[in-house]
């Protein structure tokens, strides 16, 4: 841009604006230091005209005497210094050392706010990535360059399962060139330190960089810190070929900076108070992921949303869905109930799964059996709400078996424990495990090859391998 | 290109500049020391304000603006099709240089620099009115491309270029108007974003696009020409339809809008569409079909234009005479940068933030879809699909209720049977369509005779389950009669067997006219059938006992789409046993065990 201008004096603050009438040669989006009331602050330029400049701060203002002040015009956009060796540092929410070491030496430094990937550059993500979880690799699976949210609700173990996915990921598909972005957007202490502790644990740690805006940290900085992660995040995918999985927590802190910030500013709220722009805000996070066209690394993201009053419809996990590759949903019962992963498979969904499985990537019968499950496991559902309805007494048989299927799918396909790495095949066996406690007839989205070589359940006679005794319970006579 | 004025106000994609040369409404400038692309969306009082295409981030107060006094224009031409577009109609391939970025200011001509065969058609001497036939160049082995008088252009034809390879920017034909003046016709001719372009007169639509969608040709149709939204929650399958119905409706030429939305999906498109190809000619897809990719994170102002980017090329292709459908992906987001850049604006908002002409903007896009008496006589049409993204899936918000003012068919997806994994999650009961009869008539003559009769009684079994649910769900349907638990059963096949259709099976991602209607015979005379034996006394339990639901249910994937032969011999075979039944016989041995087709 240009060399950087220092002005003495600004005219007013107006909540997180500050106003510099007279001062005609801001450029749109620069940033700007604020010195002279302690901590130097940090803020871009909003809007520029030829008779005023109106910034942005992200830090507070409160307190700040605007004919006291230095701004400082730096003539560039928020920049950060991106390189390899910031992988196993900390880092606050603007990208400076937290750990007491001296800063990396960058390779690059780059503009906070990246550039959009032009579309056609892209490579349609088509590798799945083995976590080990079951209601992950089985029914959602995650595949590299793809941006799968956990929404979820206090109190449920999303950081759990995020850094399960995290670690196993890892563990099952050995890779020199894993890497880790971790960013804390307004979260606790203990949050940080859980997955701090569990990357410590299992050596992931010096592969990982960790960016923290703490709760207690300047809530405006939290709208840097994810672009400033992401940066690094791009830069090791796409300048070094890694595979990148980016952790955000918790997107609902984020999106609720960006609501103050646009309340302060007074601007027209949109649905609960939050910007019209949110979707476009949040939409210039998530799509900073995928793979290029002629490159070997990838961007994978997994944002976690807590929804607040475990609300679907709100509008940040709401706003999120419509623009990540799928969700999955965590659910409160399924945890009061005691499983883990807790995981709404019904509400659940992996869209870039259909490419990211079968014949020589997973297994061949991998579509049909999550289709046969997900249709099998909606059954469950209307069977339970009738039978709380009319008793399980007054159920088909037919019904009854849909209650022991939906047993067994929860308690022996979904359930593992924290650090069990499962194989596909042995998912892909559970599953058809839970389905064999179908009859045949049931199971209409499977073909018969697959039902053939892989189902144990009640068939008639010739079919499967399964030899069945020769009286039928027709399932219908009471 | 020349300095108009300098930039006096900055804010986002929204630029405000002091003119030293007046300029029109819609005028293109360019931006900045970066010539950012940008258009004028108010001038008044020696100041502009122009919305900004590229991102405006560095640029300051004082920097110059310039123009050519030119409107924001496409370019139409020969090439258009298989090609990737940005919002402004940049081609995205060859932006690529070598970052994965696009570079601000970047520029390039919309159409590939090479030279075309061309045919004419006409000889000298002539005197040809705006819109008339030129000659034509095969622009793809799927797509002859026509080359027409311009519109506003007409006079006597007084030379024309002779068969053979033309260079894209060659001049194919002088005409003179009576004044005198001499008017070169190229290949390539611009046309103003967003003006529509001139027809002679709208005609009636009288036969459907077949979407290959069965729960949408069979109980919500759309004509040709017609305009239909398809709004749901995410995650409910409105993309996944679009490329549904981009891949396998009957369309000549396909125009599809990503406005908003995800970078993968595009990525998808790409990678998909070279490798399908066109049942009829065996040709790749791509052939017939332009993309416009304004993604979610690029530059909002240019997201607004991609509609009409997307507009102007399709109506380019109907006037040759084609069927074009449209699809826009997702219309809200076009809505949200409407809002966005009137917020900049500081325009009052009316409902939501929106701006007050949000409805009018909305019946002006729609408006443009219909079947069409070109300048030169030929019929073609545009056909718009437009997805709508409600907030938290609720219809009750501005963008869905205004959408469906205008459209006369609303696909209307839900979240519950998407959750169910029952694809397409089309909504029966909250979607309609205006359009049955106008294409009743098509259907019976190509689809196969009593289409119109056997989609009313299919949805009479929808009906009829629909208003036993509640029933069921207060007692379980252990606790109804026979009569209307063949209902539920019935209408169970139904959508299993014939609404739902998964888009990723090779087989029964399309289902053409002709098996549809062989596949609906089958599933209403089995409802009637069950339901005259049930009356007649037969116990339920050996009606189905008599049933391979399991074979019925797969036909529509196991039945090759070219041969239906196979559904049609599958309902006598049931006819034959279901009347086994009635005589009082005894189930064919062998049924019970549920045989294994194959
Ligand atoms: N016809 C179909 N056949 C098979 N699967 C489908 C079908 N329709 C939708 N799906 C599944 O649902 C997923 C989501 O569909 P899609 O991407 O079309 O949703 P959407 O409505 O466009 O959502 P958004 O508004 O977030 O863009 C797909 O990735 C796919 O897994
Ligand atoms: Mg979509």
């Amino acid at each position: 841009m240009r060399a950087r201008i220092d002005v003495l004096g600004a005219s007013r603050i107006e909540g997180p604006l500050l106003v510099l009438e007279g001062f005609g040669r801001a450029a749109y989006g620069e940033l700007v230091e604020v010195l002279g009331a302690g901590e130097p602050r940090l803020g871009e330029v909003l809007a520029s005209s030829d008779e005023a400049a109106v910034i942005e701060l992200w830090g507070d203002t409160a307190g700040l005497a605007p004919e006291r002040l230095r701004v400082r015009f730096r003539g560039e956009t928020l920049r950060v210094p991106v390189a390899t060796e910031m992988l196993g540092r900390v880092f606050d929410g603007l990208g400076r050392p937290r750990d007491g070491l001296p800063p990396p030496v960058a390779e690059r430094r780059v503009d906070v706010h990246g550039s959009p990937i032009n579309p056609v550059a892209r490579a349609y993500p088509q590798d799945a990535v083995h976590t080990g979880i079951t209601a992950i690799d089985l029914l959602n699976t995650l595949v590299r360059g793809q941006k799968l949210p956990l929404l979820s609700g206090a109190g449920l173990p999303h950081n759990e399962l995020a850094a399960q996915i995290a670690l196993q990921a890892r563990v099952a598909q050995p890779d020199e060139r894993f890497a880790v972005v971790f960013v804390a957007l307004g979260s606790s202490h203990d949050t940080a330190a859980f997955f701090r502790e569990r990357f410590e644990a299992s050596g992931l740690l010096s592969r990982t960089a960790l960016f923290l805006n703490l709760a207690d940290d300047a809530p405006m900085e939290r709208i840097v810190t994810p672009r400033v992660a992401l940066s690094l995040a791009e830069h090791l995918a796409f300048d070094h070929d890694y595979h990148v999985l980016v952790l955000l927590t918790d997107m609902t802190n984020y999106a609720e900076a960006l609501r103050e910030l646009a309340a302060r500013k007074n601007e027209v709220p949109g649905r609960k108070g939050y910007p019209g722009y949110l979707y476009t805000d949040l939409a210039t996070l998530y799509e900073r992921c995928g793979r290029l066209r002629g490159g070997a690394g990838s961007l994978t993201q997994i944002p976690i949303v807590t929804m607040p009053g475990d609300d679907i419809t709100h509008p940040v996990p709401d706003l999120t869905g419509y623009i990540t590759e799928g969700q999955v949903v965590l659910g409160r019962a399924l945890s009061r109930g005691g499983l883990y992963p807790p995981v709404d498979v019904l509400l659940s969904l992996s869209r870039l799964m259909k490419d990211g499985i079968g014949e020589g990537r997973t297994r061949a019968d991998h579509a049909a059996v999550a289709a046969q499950l997900y249709a099998a496991y909606a059954r469950v559902q209307e069977v339970r709400n009738l039978a709380t309805v009319v008793g399980e007494a007054a159920l088909t048989p037919t019904d009854r078996t849909y209650l022991a299927f939906g047993r067994t799918f929860e308690e022996r396909v979904l359930q593992q424990d924290g650090d069990e790495i499962r194989s596909i095949d042995a998912s892909l066996d559970l599953g058809w495990q839970a389905l064999s406690e179908l009859p045949a007839e049931e199971l209409t989205r499977v073909g018969e090859e697959e039902l053939r070589a892989h189902y144990r359940g009640r068939l008639h006679g010739r079919v499967g391998a399964a030899e069945v005794p020769g009286e039928e319970d027709d399932g219908e006579r009471r | 290109m020349r300095e108009v004025g300098r930039v006096r106000w900055v804010s986002g994609p929204v630029v405000k500049a002091r003119l030293r040369v007046p300029l029109g409404l819609l005028e293109q400038v360019w931006v900045g020391g970066e010539r950012l692309a940008g258009e004028v969306i108010a001038s008044e009082h020696g100041e502009a304000t122009v919305q900004v295409y590229e991102e405006t981030s560095g640029l300051r107060p004082g920097e110059p603006v310039w123009s050519d006094g030119r409107p924001l224009e496409v370019e139409l031409g020969p090439g258009l099709l298989g090609q990737t577009f940005d919002g402004i109609q940049r081609p995205l391939e060859r932006l690529l240089r070598g970052g994965r970025g696009i570079d601000r200011g970047a520029a390039a001509d919309a159409l590939p620099e090479r030279a075309w065969p061309f045919e004419p058609c006409v000889e000298p001497g002539l005197e040809l009115p705006g819109g008339a036939l030129l000659g034509a160049v095969r622009e793809t082995e799927l797509i002859e491309h026509r080359v027409l008088v311009p519109p506003a252009v007409g006079g006597r034809l007084t030379w024309i270029a002779p068969a053979g390879e033309v260079a894209r920017d060659a001049t194919v034909a002088v005409l003179t108007a009576p004044d005198g003046t001499a008017h070169e016709v190229g290949l390539v001719q611009r046309w103003p974003v967003r003006e529509p372009r001139p027809v002679r007169r709208r005609l009636d639509a009288t036969r459907p696009i077949v979407t290959g969608q069965r729960v949408l040709d069979t109980f919500f149709p759309i004509a040709v020409g017609g305009a239909a939204a398809l709004p749901g929650p995410f995650g409910a399958g409105k993309t996944v339809l679009q490329h549904s119905l981009a891949k396998g409706c009957d369309a000549q030429v396909i125009v599809y809008v990503g406005c908003g939305e995800r970078g993968n999906e595009m990525a998808q498109v790409l990678a998909e569409f070279p490798a399908l190809t066109d049942p009829a000619t065996g040709r790749p897809l791509l052939e017939r079909t332009i993309l416009v990719a304004n993604t979610s994170n690029m530059p909002v102002a240019a997201r607004e234009a991609s509609i009409f980017t997307g507009l102007a090329m399709a109506e380019y292709y109907r006037d040759m005479g084609y069927h074009v459908a449209l699809m826009a992906d997702s219309t809200s987001r076009w809505a949200e940068a409407l809002r966005e850049i009137a917020g900049r604006l500081e325009e009052m908002p009316a409902e939501e933030g929106y701006p007050a002409y949000l409805p009018s903007r909305l019946a002006a896009f729609y408006e443009r879809a219909g079947v069409v008496e070109t300048l030169s006589g030929a019929r073609g049409s545009v056909t718009i699909i437009g997805a709508v993204s409600p907030p938290a899936g609720d219809v009750t918000e501005p963008v869905t209720q205004h959408t469906q003012r205008f459209t006369r068919a609303l696909w209307s997806l839900s979240r519950d049977l998407a959750s169910a994994r029952h694809y397409p999650a089309i909504g029966w009961e909250a979607s309609y369509s205006f359009y049955g009869d106008a294409v009743a008539g098509w259907w019976e003559a190509e689809g196969g005779e009593g289409w119109t009769e056997l989609r009313h009684a299919a949805a009479q079994v929808l009906e009829q389950d629909a208003r036993l649910e509640p029933i069921v769900r207060l007692v379980g349907s252990e606790a109804l009669p026979d009569r209307q638990r063949w209902v539920l059963e019935a209408a169970r096949l139904l959508k299993e067997g014939y609404l739902r259709q998964n888009a990723l099976h090779p087989v029964d991602a399309a289902c053409p006219p002709r098996k549809q209607v062989e596949l609906l015979r089958l599933f209403v005379r089995l409802f009637e059938l069950g339901r005259d034996l049930v009356a007649a006394g037969v116990p339920l339990v050996r009606l189905r006992r008599a049933l391979d639901t399991r074979r019925l249910l797969r036909l529509k994937e196991s039945v090759p789409n070219d041969d239906p032969s196979a559904v049609t011999a599958a309902l006598a075979e049931l006819e034959r046993d279901l009347a086994a039944l009635r005589a009082g016989a005894p189930a064919p041995s062998g049924r019970d065990d549920a045989e294994v087709p194959t």
